[in-house]
């Protein structure tokens, strides 16, 4: 199986966009999930529900609202230009800020439903020998949740590749701007040159499958470690 | 004598309501005594911090961690305390090792050897260890040593031995008396087990849904004839005795308290040896005339004090001056109308069991 140089310029795209959102999601999913976890705030049900939204709404829907609130009339388009950032649809920074707001869900609720886990009493417990809350954090409540921070960066970077409608709508289809795997496929089927697609899709589930199959293996190994 | 421990403390939950005022030793092991849901762990919760209650004041060691007059809170990692959980709760990403030094290194004094902590409690070869290799009494132990490791100025525990069963607990309890010999800090041990505080207290602490029922001294709480917050099968004097002769023969010591000597089972200590001799209140019966040809072996003359109904109406419960010692015995009160009992009596008192405790 070989690729063209252009097909070869979207999978390098496509992973470009996936690591780079994986690593500001879970930066920004952490205390999200941290909070999400202990609080019991009336506002805890209200974000929830914000944050599962990519989970049910189509990611047309999504785009859409994103391509028009980053637009040159939407109110983040005007904080993108106050900032000097410029427009962002249509850059590989829209792409970005769209898997961002698109694979939420897949960051945050792994870390939610692990935090949880760690209970408060190795907190506590980590209280009373003088560690602070942010050495708490940092030094018991991440490594008792390995596995959960494990599984949000493989389902983020997995979600992400797998993208398309948001791709769509906020990206275009540029090439070695915007235009991924999944954008790019489907460029192959229109066209009909059905072989690059296929070339393309197979490689696409065979890394879906192994990504799945290393999340299975590595949940039974934390459960056996940490059981 | 190090200063008192102040703890004053009222927190209404529910229909639970904590109401305590208590200045306690500032040294040796005080027991914090009560059934299930009379706040003994609460209590130590806000000592600890973990609990924020208002009103408050607790002053351990000459510091105040906690004024509600002044608005002083002294978060829990800022108060030099060891805290010991009823499940040894240590970190499970971390191994033996690895859980003392989180301790050692937050306290300041990276530096100072673990070497007397790991072999004032026998824990040295575990530690590479991971905490769900260890069984109970050992993770208990290690969670007792990294507690330790912060150097506190007082230990709370709370029951610790309760997750650990009969022979384990038999395996710490010579740790803790180890510790409480050996550590110049004050110790509050909750638990709801008249053994351990027979053995390990010098203090104890009643606590009834949330009130203290009493405060002081271990032999004159325990007693004490007005406290129905101790279980009926809990109820007995301890008596703090020196070994005397040893019988070798039947492997028998003489344990002499003030007042009084009994016969006990030869520990095997030296004579002149302090011990806790307890002797619960069922296991001491009245006559009037010293019995002849009986197998008790230990017959004390003693004086009744008082006379107090026990916890079923066909019980009394007599307390007994054996010179300057006080005993207590639990006998029908059929037996007491028909022996004509009454303070200032004169009776034997059969002990048919007294126990070394330690």
């Amino acid at each position: 199986m070989s690729f063209a140089a252009d097909d070869l310029q979207a999978i390098r795209l496509t992973l470009e966009l996936a690591a780079t959102t994986t690593l500001v999601l879970l930066v920004l999913a952490a205390p999200l999930a941290w909070w999400l976890a202990r609080t019991r705030s009336r506002w805890r049900g209200p974000v929830s529900a914000v944050v599962a939204l990519p989970l049910v709404l189509p990611p047309t829907v999504l785009g859409f609202y994103l391509l028009v609130s980053l637009g040159p009339q939407g109110w983040g388009g005007q904080l993108t230009q106050a900032l000097g950032l410029g427009l962002l649809p249509f850059t590989f920074g829209g792409l970005l800020v769209g898997s961002i707001v698109y694979s939420l869900p897949f960051a945050v609720q792994p870390l939610q439903h692990a935090f949880e886990a760690v209970g408060r009493r190795p907190l506590e417990a980590a209280a009373t020998l003088r560690a602070g809350p942010w050495d708490r954090f940092f030094h018991v409540v991440l490594p008792l949740s390995r596995g959960g921070i494990v599984q949000a960066a493989v389902l983020t970077f997995a979600h992400t590749v797998g993208e398309f409608g948001v791709v769509l709508m906020i990206g275009g289809n540029i090439p070695e701007q915007t235009r991924v795997v999944s954008t790019q496929i489907y460029g192959h089927v229109e066209a009909l040159q059905y072989t690059q697609a296929h070339a393309l899709s197979a490689a696409m589930l065979a890394f879906s499958f192994a990504v799945l199959l290393a999340l299975a293996m590595l949940n039974r190994r934390s459960t056996r470690v940490l059981g | 004598m190090n200063a008192p421990l102040e703890i004053r403390a009222r927190l209404a939950r529910g229909d639970f309501t904590l109401d305590v005022d208590l200045r306690l030793p500032g040294s040796g092991i005080t027991a914090i005594f009560g059934a299930s849901g009379s706040g003994k762990t609460t209590l130590l919760r806000c000592v600890a911090g973990l609990e924020r209650v208002a009103p408050a004041r607790i002053a351990i060691a000459r510091e105040v961690w906690q004024d509600s007059a002044s608005g002083r809170f002294v978060p829990t990692h800022r108060r030099a305390l060891g805290y010991v959980f009823q499940e040894a709760s240590l970190f499970d990403h971390l191994d033996v090792r690895g859980n003392l030094d989180f301790a050692r290194r937050r306290s300041g004094d990276g530096r100072t050897s673990l070497q007397p902590l790991l072999e004032l409690l026998g824990i040295a070869g575990l530690l590479d260890r991971r905490p769900w290799q260890l069984s109970g009494g050992e993770r208990q132990r290690v969670a007792i040593a990294r507690a330790l490791a912060t150097r506190p100025r007082v230990l709370l525990l709370d029951e610790p031995l309760a997750a650990v069963d009969l022979s384990r607990r038999r395996e710490i309890l010579p740790w803790l008396e180890r510790l409480r010999d050996e550590l110049r800090i004050p110790m509050l041990y909750v638990t709801h087990s008249g053994d351990e505080v027979a053995r390990l207290a010098g203090h104890l602490v009643l606590l009834e849904a949330g009130t203290v029922r009493a405060s002081g001294p271990l032999a004159e709480v325990l007693s004490r004839v007005d406290l129905p917050a101790i279980p009926a099968e809990e109820r007995g004097a301890l008596l703090h005795a020196t070994i005397g002769e040893r019988d070798a023969a039947w492997h028998l010591a003489h344990a002499r308290f003030a007042g009084g000597a009994v016969w006990v089972q030869d520990p095997g200590l030296a004579p002149g040896a302090a011990v806790r001799v307890r002797v619960l209140a069922r296991d001491v019966s009245l006559a009037l005339q010293p019995p002849e040809r009986s197998s008790i072996q230990n017959v004390l003359p003693c004086t009744v004090r008082a006379i107090v109904p026990g916890a079923h109406p066909s019980q009394a419960l007599v307390q007994l001056a054996c010179g300057e010692s006080l005993l207590l015995a639990r006998i029908t009160a059929r037996a007491v109308d028909q022996l004509g009992l009454a303070p200032g009596a004169t009776v034997w008192a059969q002990v048919k069991s007294a126990a070394l405790v330690a």
